[in-house]
């Protein structure tokens, strides 16, 4: 080759730096170079959001710089990006700087739009209305608890897909727990509302959650499509007319793709990237790869799904670059941790076709950790997961035992395939 | 399971949507909305149509897309199929209940 080669990586969250760190080891000066760009100067560990409302993670926690993970030889640009133009390869930044590309590969996230609901930003806005979707928003809701003295509390989830569907259920576990802890759950009404017909999208786990909803003593209100929050009146109300009234509301407004998708022409009504659900190749250009939550593949938007994609996408990358064919290979593997309070949490492992089940995981037969059971043992390895995430997972170390497609061992099916 | 759908046997499954849209026709759509209370106006038939293209097109269903269609705003849609008007809908149109992504 006479001239270097260039990948461009759109985004330094999750799925942008892990495939940082794949692909700095196979693809090397001066053949290639690497570039990632993010204006911003912190990665967030998003799972913690979740934690700090409840003082059970501090922001020191959750927050490092970009810059410690990302690998030396891959060039980082800290700039904003005006568009892309991918019928000409090229990233532009803001600064009227034009990136050309021969690979591009887009890693932007889901972000939440409250503006897409009537009244959500409000005068009530981080009032009595949150969102723990962002550090910001996590960290008022927090200061919130603490002095909160009870009533409704309403969580709510505004609009299908969402990042990590299970978190604001896991919300309205945890929040059972810390009214519990500071004995005053006497004096707080939890109501569940979603969009579903249920607690979660697929049947076995929906049933499970159900449970555990009743068990703690939490209402859930379903087929629940908003249209607007009365901030005067203090209540959420949906097309049909139905109302749930609130003195702390907490939701997850609707999710996004980021905006530079749809100023690029490359998103779909969201914001999200049409993209091949099994190869992850944008399905309008063949150079243009998506992982993580900014792809419109029906998979769950989650970091654990960002990294079973991102050891099948490097190898899609390789083999794209030797003109072989791409592998079919991602089956929308996900593996959650649903914390349920007091200590205990469940785990649920799914992809596209097969829905989480009762088993042992990650070893057939053994465990340690239970399948879409309640234990102490799934709790500790939620924590763990923290460490996890910040020394390996953004690293593109593989996670011993646990591979990038699903496994059927271990897990009790009842049938073979499930919608 | 088999159901007898306007005089017809019909494969359905166990939450009662169709499962071969080729055994669609007006008159099952009319039975199944009657079910549901619901008597089909032309303005139901112009979402229920809307629907089937769709679905024909592979493109995912949701609400919002629904509410952008330019066909039917969420309010008329709401007031059309009234509490669930994508799931009462689509049963409607002998098309499957759209996967809410997860």
């Amino acid at each position: 080759m006479n001239q270097m080669k260039h990948i461009i990586i759109l985004g330094a969250g999750t799925a942008g730096t892990m495939m940082a760190n794949h692909l700095h080891h196979h693809l090397h000066q001066p053949e290639w170079k690497i570039t990632i760009i993010d204006e911003r100067e912190k990665h967030y560990y998003q799972p913690g959001y979740l934690f700090l409302p409840f003082g059970i993670y501090e922001p020191e926690d959750i927050v490092k710089n970009i810059t410690d993970f990302i690998p030396k030889d891959v060039e980082l640009v800290q700039q904003k990006i005006n568009r892309v133009i991918p019928d000409q390869r090229m990233v532009q930044l803001a600064n009227g700087e034009g990136l050309d590309y021969d690979i591009l590969i887009v890693a932007t996230g889901a972000k939440i739009a409250p503006e897409e609901v009537t009244g959500m930003k409000g005068p009530e806005w981080q009032k009595s209305v949150f969102d723990f979707y962002t550090f910001e928003g996590a960290l008022a809701l927090r200061n919130k608890l603490r002095e909160w003295t009870g009533g409704k509390l309403v969580v709510h989830i505004t609009e299908m897909p969402i990042k990590c569907p299970v978190a604001p259920l896991e919300f309205a576990f945890l929040a059972d727990s810390f009214f519990h802890e500071k004995n005053m759950r006497d004096k707080v009404q939890i109501t569940y509302v979603t969009p579903l017909s249920g607690a979660f999208t697929k049947p076995k786990a929906t049933a499970t959650l159900e449970h555990l909803l009743d068990e703690k003593g939490i209402t859930i209100e379903g087929d629940f499509a908003i249209e607007q929050v009365d901030n005067e009146n203090k209540k959420i109300i949906d097309y049909g007319g139905r109302e749930i009234p609130f003195d702390l509301l907490v939701t997850v407004p609707t999710n996004k793709g980021d905006e530079l998708m749809a100023r690029s022409g490359m998103g779909d009504d969201l914001n999200y990237v049409p993209t091949h659900k099994a190869t992850l190749q944008s399905k309008n250009w063949n150079n243009v790869f998506v992982l993580g939550d900014a792809s419109n593949i029906p998979a769950s938007k989650a970091g654990s799904v960002a990294h079973f994609e991102a050891e099948i996408l490097t190898e899609n990358i390789l083999r794209f670059i030797k003109g072989e064919p791409l592998k079919e290979e991602f089956d929308g593997h996900a593996n959650c941790f649903v914390e349920t309070g007091h200590g205990k949490a469940l785990l649920i492992d799914f992809n596209y076709t097969h829905e989480p089940v009762e088993g042992t995981f990650p070893f057939p037969g053994l465990g340690p950790l239970r399948l879409l059971k309640e234990s102490k043992m799934n709790h500790w390895g939620k924590l763990a997961f923290k460490w996890i995430y910040w020394n390996m997972l953004l690293k593109g170390r593989h996670i011993p035992f646990v591979s990038a497609t699903m496994s059927e061992k271990g897990k009790h099916y009842t049938e073979t395939v499930s919608q | 399971m088999e159901k007898m759908i306007a005089g017809k046997p019909i494969t359905v499954n166990e939450e009662g949507y169709l499962t071969n849209f080729n055994q669609w026709d007006e008159k099952i759509g009319e039975a199944i909305a009657a079910e549901a209370n619901i008597s089909l106006t032309p303005r139901h038939w112009d979402v229920i149509k809307y629907l089937q293209t769709e679905e024909k097109n592979q493109v995912p269903l949701s609400i919002r897309r629904v509410g952008k269609s330019g066909v039917v705003d969420i309010k008329e849609f709401y007031s059309l199929f009234p509490n669930a008007p994508l799931k009462t809908a689509t049963k409607i149109a002998g098309i499957p209940k759209p996967a809410s992504c997860i």
